[in-house]
């Protein structure tokens, strides 16, 4: 069984990081024949990396839109940010211990925001007329893997070592794959993480690499200084 | 009051959130092109049985040809972040007036016929689940509707956290139906009329050298001055492009009154072009670069007739986003150009130079009967920018208009700046087929000025486009104001300026000032 979930999560590793990768190397090739930052815009490319930053360290737009959403999606990210930070340690020992332990806290933070989100979109109308089955379905997802992982460090602990030998060995595998522990909240939340891995490039999670792709967020405001053809726009010129 | 067989939204102090209250605007939609209209911009003329293959080959085409398309259309998350920021939601209630719905009348299509989730689901018979749908013949009807309903303001784009714009999605959307045969009989006339005779409204040469004859005139019975209305001059400094409503609709022409002023006093030589007597560029309302390119050549081709050396643009909003974020682009490069200056110039960027030097003789108090406030024009406010920094499209024209008025007033912070509302009439919907949604979406802005004119006495609003001054003219009736209480921001510096040597009412207290 355990050989299943190896080779389950080199699927869902291979599907994650392919999938990713044709659809940045789609956005990066897709022309932009036009400027059209939201203005105000930055006038140089360092204004703009800055720009970036606010957008996706603050959700610098949402914080300008709603607060509410901004607070629970915020905490969610942030907390999710930082329990991946903390899995680190299933896969290398870098980070030192004074700084993976309190991070086992964000699992609350990413629960609360997931949590809250998931309110929002049942009890706000506006917000529920545009979400689809899989908007929920996605929170669901999420919610479960977040509190099934808080599980295993607060309530019922599972045997870590054995976790962390079982993906140091997906690592280097030709020494023989290591065995997971007997313990069902480890199975369902992996088997929830490789489901997630495995739709973020066909779902809205692509979000995340299409932010920095964002041509209203991501331009500098120099159409007058520079030209911006594309080719597609060339062969007019040609004509 | 106007009348109308439709309920006009009453003004209340704030705009509240309204509940969803499905297909209020269901029935909204503009006149359809003739053939000999969308064949003249190399449309096909109808719909014809491949319709389908047309429009999901047109859409696939689009999301090659534009990033920003492809990367909209997959980066949405239903935040509902910018469910409550349309001016046509907040005023209509309908739902698919929302950004978000309006984006996924075309994302749903996308995700089933350009995504593994959609397809994978629509061979399960289940699209719906991933948010995919069939593409059906009656969805492109709802699509001319509701894609008809976006003035392509880009207020939803500032407050969504990828920076999605729903104009873009709407110009592509309007691109594909064109392409399917459904284009918009008001857009794809007058880009006709561009191209056959010059400009939007189809003022030939001669009724446009008649307008500037009198227009002088005028200016002379006025002030005693002979301020020159110049067309087609061959070597004069500047090319000035303005919307060929400044030729004679209220309040514009007030405006371009102005701008001949301004020259004048500035000392530079200037002209209006034939070629080029038409700012507006309706291409990008159509979503269509091709022909957005090709009506901007027109200014290039009058520039070089001309031999001038610098290129202003007069007011209008998404003329000067054609001109300051693509012409460069799309007509460029301009290297026959005096390099000392941006090309294009803003009108006002002009006149505020004018008045930072010090070259005009500018009397505020003859515009004491007024207290003035401003409404930011979408397009100059969230796709272009006037001066060196960030921003400077919201101070320019303030500078301008309390260099000339005494009294000045702003909106309400939530509605000024890069979160104004559009003036409901723009992005294509200036026409008589689309009044009722015209009349709802101007709402919000007609409560922001509501509130000031009760509670500062503001008298009169400026603005920057000729779309939104024909538009308030429009619909300030309806809302229990006066037509005549939009005005020109030329008009104000026009109404401000003392020319030298200029007799007039006022020539005593000319003669005090000046000693």
């Amino acid at each position: 069984m355990s050989v299943a979930y190896a080779i389950l999560f080199y699927i869902a590793l291979a599907i994650m990081v392919i999938g990713v990768a044709r659809r940045v190397i789609m956005y990066a090739k897709a022309p932009a024949p036009l400027k059209i930052p939201t203005t105000p815009a930055p006038t140089t490319q360092t204004g703009v990396v800055m720009r970036m930053f606010r957008e996706v360290v603050f959700f610098e737009s949402l914080f300008k839109s709603t607060k509410w959403t901004w607070i629970f999606g915020w905490m969610f990210h942030m907390g999710l940010f930082a329990v991946l930070a903390r899995h680190s340690r299933y896969f290398n020992s870098l980070m030192p211990a004074e700084i993976v332990g309190p991070l086992k806290y964000a699992a609350f933070a990413m629960i609360i925001g997931l949590v809250g989100l998931l309110i929002r979109r049942f009890a706000v109308d506006r917000v529920r007329y545009i979400s689809s089955p899989s908007d929920f379905a996605m929170l669901f997802l999420l919610i479960l893997i977040g509190v099934s992982g808080a599980m295993m460090t607060f309530v019922s602990h599972t045997d870590i070592t054995m976790v962390t030998h079982f993906f140091h060995t997906l690592m280097w595998p030709f020494d023989g794959i290591g065995e997971l522990p007997g313990d069902i909240l480890v199975w369902v939340h992996l088997l929830l993480v490789a489901s997630l891995m495995i739709i973020f490039p066909v779902s809205k999670l692509l979000h995340a690499p299409g932010v920095f792709f964002s041509p209203s967020r991501n331009q500098v405001d120099n159409p007058r200084e520079q030209r911006h053809v594309s080719d597609w726009a060339k062969k007019l010129e040609q004509n | 009051m106007a009348k109308a067989d439709y309920e006009i939204p009453e003004l209340h102090e704030y705009v509240e959130v309204p509940e969803l209250e499905s297909g209020t605007m269901a029935h909204s939609a503009p006149y359809v092109a003739k053939p000999e209209f969308q064949e003249q911009l190399g449309y096909v003329g109808e719909v014809e049985d491949d319709w389908k293959e047309k429009a999901l080959d047109a859409m696939g085409d689009m999301l090659g040809k534009y990033r920003g398309l492809q990367v909209f259309m997959d980066s949405c998350v239903k935040c509902g972040s910018c469910t409550d920021k349309c001016h046509y939601y907040l005023s209509t209630k309908d739902p698919l007036n929302m950004p978000v719905a309006r984006q996924d009348l075309m994302r749903r299509v996308y995700r089933r016929y350009f995504t593994f989730a959609g397809k994978f689901f629509g061979k399960l018979g289940m699209p719906e689940f991933v948010g995919a749908k069939e593409l059906e013949r009656e969805d492109l009807d709802e699509w001319f509707s509701y894609y008809h309903q976006c003035s392509q303001c880009r207020r939803c784009s500032v407050f969504c956290p990828y920076g999605i714009d729903t104009a873009e999605i709407t110009m592509a959307a309007r691109e594909i139906l064109a392409r399917v045969g459904i284009g918009q009989k008001y857009s794809n006339e007058i880009i006709g009329k561009v191209y056959k005779i010059g400009n939007n409204l189809g003022l030939p040469g001669p009724a446009l050298l008649d307008t500037l004859e009198g227009l002088e005139e005028d200016v002379e019975d006025e002030t005693g001055v002979k301020v020159l209305y110049p067309l087609d001059v061959k070597g004069a400094d500047i090319l000035l492009v303005t919307p060929s409503a400044d030729f004679f609709a209220e309040p514009h022409v007030d405006g371009l009154i102005g701008y001949g002023k301004v020259f004048h006093e500035a000392g530079v030589s200037w002209t209006l072009s034939t070629t080029a007597s038409e700012a507006a560029n309706f291409g990008m309302f159509i979503g269509s670069y091709e022909n957005m390119r090709k009506i901007s050549l027109r200014i290039r081709e009058a520039a070089l007739e001309l031999g001038v050396k610098r290129i202003v643009f007069g007011e209008c909003g998404h003329a000067w986003r054609v001109a300051y974020s693509f012409l460069n682009t799309l007509a460029g490069p301009f290297d026959f150009l005096d390099p000392d200056y941006p090309v294009p110039q803003h009108i006002l960027e002009f006149t505020w130079n004018e008045i930072q030097k010090g070259t005009l003789n500018l009397d505020p108090s003859r515009n004491d009967d007024k207290t003035l406030t401003f409404h930011d024009s979408c397009n100059v406010a969230r796709a272009t920018r006037m001066g060196d920094e960030p921003g400077g499209q919201f101070t320019i024209p303030r500078n301008v208009i309390k260099s000339v008025c005494n009294n000045y007033v702003d909106m309400d912070p939530d509605t000024i700046y890069e979160k104004t509302f559009c003036c409901g009439g723009g992005g294509g919907l200036l026409t008589d087929d689309l009044m009722e949604i015209r009349i709802k979406g101007g709402m919000p802005r007609m409560t922001a000025l509501n509130n000031v004119i009760e509670e500062s006495g503001v008298t009169h609003m400026a603005a920057i486009c000729a779309i939104c001054k024909s538009q308030f003219t429009k619909i300030l009736p309806y809302y229990g104001m006066e037509m005549d209480q939009i005005v020109s921001v030329h008009q104000l510096v026009s109404d401000a300026l003392i020319l030298s040597g200029q007799v007039d009412e006022d020539d005593e207290d000319t003669d005090e000032e000046a000693a």
